[in-house]
């Protein structure tokens, strides 16, 4: 396993590699440095002296990927995309271009996107599958059809509706909890139910129906008629064989988003007034802040193949039959 | 492949199982239960949708919101609004507008009085107040401070027995240690002096800094751009010595001739000819005392990598210190302990007294402890809030303006039944900025002096109708622009006289849009009838450039297409981002755009610099966006800039204007209307929009403001009830199958 391990990580390296180029790439077909400059130094009387100093003083003088001018490695060493991007292989995000220092701020921000992404996720799961389990067990029946047709209809709402409508109900209408806003420590709890009743709700759809799916995959097989056959109830022909071997499939799910509940809803949070890392991303794309935009793609990618690897992991824990090498 | 239990023991999982399911059914309910218990509980229910604890809602604190995070806020770059929301009332620059004055009128904040220049020839002597420009070669304000102002606590100031800066050298490990300012537990304070005015002017020369208007003052102040070259000399030294990045560099140490102090509260300014504009730059944080604690303290190596710097911990005199600084969630400003208390002020205009504004005359500033603002991205929650009571104040935006604003059969803004019922208020006011539409005056098509050109841009500036664009896109919130000049300004002329006649009609003194077919008759004397060139027979197709492609700029740029469409022109819409719209602009390359300015000072130098040749963005970058270079208006305009406001003045900016309005290189546009309604409890509002340090005046009565929240946000619980109760009886018949379809199994 750790010899698959350590391969996969080294898989990992070209594909952060390209990743990188990709993001410089695309971000300096829409910006040049000279816009950079002139986002940061502001709209009003800014001179060319001004963006000149600016570019300067954070190394965006240098050619992007290549420097023809320079002699040896430094042809590739010293350009922008060299010396911006290396470090983030060890992890040091450096500082925005607004002088941030951008570990601080992700791992100040990571916390309110949890605070709304892993009770989503855990109360999403009991929910969806408690639903799709019923549904299976009411399965061929009006409840089944209606329950089908229940999740298509939420599945076809758009996520900002949910949010609109939400906020108006409970929140204008009801006063129940506060429409947006955050608080530190257990002072945050008000101001997450809405947002996390949101979640759930708004995920039912397209969760139930996957899970009804798998559910009923399994209860067409052999095993399971042989259990009934045996005379087992049919709670614990759900329960306890059922939902145990839909479980790799649901882990491949679970396990994959897992790493990327860090990043955030840039939609969830910015309705909700959430200080988490979903509008980090999309603020500094708007400010330009290139620094701040390849730190947060990395971050993803990296989390991302992580997700992927611990899903490998996964499947050998839920599956005896399924070896790494 | 799933396994299968033993046989004998079905039953007794079976029956397990039920108890199980059954449990967990009942957890269930009783975590709602508990889920429920522990929200009423955890509030009070009469702020159950608070956003604030209820400790907050009953203090003396006022709560607004922002839109967007705060770039900076170092006095030396901070350059936007959203910025001077906080900045004008933590720091105090030597001037400010009176808050209740109109037109807009420079009153002394921290200096004694307002500055007024001695003029000097080049030999020295000293020239009456009316000598002309010619003969000034320097002019020389004397500037005196307040005594007794003292800096808000902050730990630059903090000493030790010895008389010694606490926090001035600190080890890597300490500053490693710091994620926030308040992690340096010592504060100090000490009075602010007139050496500390001339440290921020230094400041603003450092070209490290990037402070925007450092090339406009370099041009005046007496050796600021050489004053710039020995900073960066002095820096690059420190740095060889130090290995430090950004080492400190003290800038008492190096001298600028152009400013001196005199004394401990007095100084000494000294700008070449003569710039009367200077004092407007007064009344901004750019010319706000800096103590030098302030720059030593931040300057320490890793402070800058631990976000401690000036950009993020202002250090003022002002009313208000910030707290807290948290941009992504709220920005707290508290009541600065050390203020020297300033009074309201004790007169107005005419209408002040009756409106209430002047009860608190004379009265000890602030009125308030603290101001919180949340961050607020979305409209929806924002006006929801402010209909709940949870914000003091709220504009107006597209979405809700149905719901607050309604025209009575005259025209006339008012509020809607709702708002007047919660006692709501509506203040509107004429904004000092102009969006226009622009002609680049160096296009072949649409710019130069011929007069083909010349009536072709008349015909465009009629066709293009800005009070039907003000009706639709701005929901009436606009005044249609008669020249560069907004209400409110000197030059601006009211009536008949201040109207564009050569876009207007004047009906019963006010401006009427020439027809249509007025314009169609320019077309046809610039050789286009009929929208087609009269040598070539070829339609006219004109170019607008513009970077709003958004499903709003949609619909702006399709209504834009139809003006032109009125005179058989065709419109070809180019939309780009606003990088690429940027460096068009800059190149020359646009022919038709939109634009806007809004005014840093009351000036009218500040709105005709925008058409100023030697201002022309494409020749020499500044902000003349449509290249416009008339001598005839560029000598007036030299003439007019410097001099002080009067009957002279007027005649001449009538002069300028009538130039403007017959080359036509904008098509005027318009001055949006600022729209702001406020709740009952929140008092002392006039709009100011000149001023940055409002905050002062306000007054809220929190007792009002909490007695209203509870009565607009009682919680009602009954749907939720209903919801659970619907659930346990949907869930009674699926119970009662299961258990039949269990039994069955049984037998």
């Amino acid at each position: 396993m750790m010899a698959y391990i350590i391969r996969r990580i080294l898989y990992a390296i070209p594909i952060l590699i390209g990743v990188n180029i990709f993001t410089f790439v695309l971000f300096f077909v829409v910006n040049t440095p000279d816009d950079m400059a002139r986002m940061h130094l502001g709209m009003k009387r800014v001179t060319p002296e001004a963006v000149q100093n600016w570019k300067q003083e954070r190394g965006y003088n240098r050619p992007l990927l290549y420097n023809s001018k320079a002699e040896g490695t430094d042809k590739i060493t010293d350009t922008i995309f060299f010396q911006k991007s290396a470090k983030l292989f060890q992890f040091d995000f450096g500082s925005s271009d607004s002088g941030r220092d951008i570990g601080y701020d992700i791992s100040q921000r990571m916390w309110p996107s949890l605070a709304i992404a892993i009770p989503v996720l855990l109360v999403g799961l009991l929910v969806n599958i408690s639903y799709a389990l019923l549904i299976a067990f009411f399965r061929a029946t009006y409840i089944d059809i209606w329950s089908v047709v229940l999740c298509v209809v939420l599945m076809s709402i758009s996520g900002l509706f949910y949010i609109i409508g939400g906020q108006y109900l409970v929140s204008k209408l009801l006063h129940l909890v506060p429409i947006s806003g955050y608080a530190t420590g257990m002072g945050a709890a008000k101001f997450l139910i809405l947002p996390v009743i949101i979640g759930v709700v708004g995920g039912i759809g397209a969760g139930t129906r996957w899970y009804r799916t798998l559910f009923l995959e399994e209860i067409n097989k052999d095993y399971v008629r042989t259990a009934r056959a045996k005379g087992l109830s049919e709670s614990l022909v759900l329960f306890r064989h059922v939902l145990k071997n839909a479980m790799i499939p649901i882990l491949t799910g679970v396990v994959v988003v897992l790493p990327l509940l860090f990043m955030g809803s840039l939609i969830t949070e910015s309705f909700f007034g959430i200080p988490g890392l979903g509008s980090y991303t999309i603020d500094a794309i708007s400010r330009q802040d290139f620094a701040i935009v390849r730190s947060m793609v990395f971050l993803g990618s990296v989390l991302y193949i992580f997700g992927l690897l611990l899903t490998d992991i996964s499947y050998t824990m839920v599956d005896p039959r399924v070896r790494l090498s | 492949m799933g396994t299968v239990p033993e046989n004998d023991t079905l039953e007794k999982n079976s029956q397990h199982m039920m108890d199980r399911n059954g449990r967990v059914w009942l957890s269930g309910v009783g975590l709602m239960a508990i889920f429920f218990a522990v929200l009423l509980s955890g509030c009070d229910q009469t702020a159950l949708n608070s956003p604030y604890s209820r400790a907050e809602s009953e203090q003396n604190i006022v709560y607004s919101s922002f839109s967007e995070r705060p770039k900076h806020l170092d006095p030396v770059r901070s350059y936007s609004s959203n910025e001077y929301t906080f900045l004008g009332q933590i720091y105090e620059p030597l001037l400010q507008y009176h808050y209740l004055k109109r037109p807009y009128q420079l009153v002394p904040l921290v200096a004694e009085q307002v500055p007024v220049p001695r003029y000097l020839d080049a030999a020295g002597a000293v020239l009456p107040e009316d000598a002309d420009e010619k003969d000034i070669a320097t002019s020389e304000y004397e500037i005196r401070v307040r005594k007794g102002v003292r800096y808000q606590p902050h730990p630059a100031f903090a000493t030790g027995k010895g008389g010694d800066y606490t926090y001035h050298s600190l080890s890597s490990d300490r500053i490693a240690a710091a994620n926030k300012l308040s992690d340096f537990f010592e504060t100090g304070s000490r009075e602010m002096t007139a050496a500390d005015y001339i440290y921020q002017i230094k400041r603003l020369a450092n070209p490290r800094l990037h402070s925007p208007i450092a090339g406009l003052i370099g041009q005046y102040i007496i050796g600021f751009k050489e004053f710039g070259k020995e900073i960066v000399a002095a820096t690059e030294k420190q740095q060889q010595a130090t290995g430090s990045e950004r080492p400190y560099v003290d800038l008492r140490e190096i001298p600028l001739e152009g400013v001196q102090q005199t004394g401990r509260y007095s100084f000494r300014i000294r700008v070449r000819g003569k710039y009367p504009q200077l004092v407007y730059w007064m009344a901004m944080p750019f010319f706000s005392p800096m103590p030098w604690e302030a720059d030593r303290f931040y300057s320490q190596p890793g402070m800058d990598k631990r976000n401690i710097n000036l950009n993020w911990y202002p250090v003022g005199t002002g009313p208000f210190m910030l707290s807290e600084n948290n941009p992504n969630l709220r920005m707290v400003l508290e009541r600065n302990p050390n203020f020297y208390g300033e009074h309201y002020p004790d007169h107005g205009e005419k209408q002040d007294a009756s409106t209430g504004l002047l009860r608190d005359a004379g009265k000890t500033m602030p009125f308030i402890d603290k101001a919180i603002y949340s961050l607020e991205k979305e409209s929806i929650p924002y006006w929801n809030k402010f209909l709940q009571g949870y914000y003091d104040t709220s504009g107006v935006s597209s979405d809700s303006f149905d719901q607050a604003v309604q025209f009575s059969d005259l025209g006339e803004v008012g509020l809607t039944d709702a708002m007047r019922k919660k006692g709501i208020d509506l203040l509107t006011a004429v904004t000092t900025s102009i969006f226009y539409m622009g002609f680049n005056m160096a296009d072949p098509v649409i710019g130069g002096e011929s007069e083909r050109s010349r009536l072709l841009r008349r015909a465009i500036s009629i066709a293009v109708d800005m009070e039907e664009n003000i009706s639709i896109f701005s929901n009436g919130r606009g005044v249609a622009a008669q020249g560069p000049i907004p209400p409110g300004i000197f030059g601006y002329r009211t009536g008949a006289a201040g109207i564009n006649q050569y876009i207007y009609d004047v009906v019963d003194g006010k401006p009427k849009r020439k027809s249509i077919a007025v314009a169609k008759e320019l077309l046809d004397k610039a050789g286009y009838p009929n929208g087609r060139d009269a040598k070539t027979g070829q339609a006219l197709t004109l170019y607008f450039d513009t970077s709003s492609a958004g499903p709003d700029g949609k619909a702006r740029l399709n209504w834009m297409r139809k003006q032109f469409e009125k005179l058989g022109v065709q419109l070809v819409i180019r939309a780009t981002d606003y990088n690429r719209f940027q460096d068009k602009m800059r190149k020359g390359k646009a022919q038709i755009f939109m634009w806007g300015w809004n005014a840093d000072y009351p000036d009218p130098e500040n709105f005709l610099f925008l058409l100023y040749g030697p201002n022309s963005k494409l020749e020499h970058g500044g902000e003349n966006a449509s290249n416009y270079n008339n001598p005839k208006f560029n000598a007036l305009f030299d003439r007019m800039k410097n001099m002080s406001n009067g009957p002279e003045r007027q005649q001449i900016i009538d002069e300028m204007l009538e130039i403007l309005r017959q080359d036509a290189p904008w098509s005027w546009g318009f001055h949006p209307k600022a729209f702001s309604l406020f709740h009952s409890w929140y008092s002392n509002v006039k709009p100011n929009l000149m001023a940055n340090n409002t905050l002062k005046y306000k007054r809220v009565d929190p007792e009002l403001r909490s007695k209203l929240q509870r009565e607009w946000n009682q919680p009602i619980f009954w749907p939720v009830w209903g919801f659970i109760l619907l659930l346990i009886v949907t869930a009674i018949p699926a119970v009662m199958v299961y258990r039949r379809h269990e039994r069955s199994v049984a037998k």
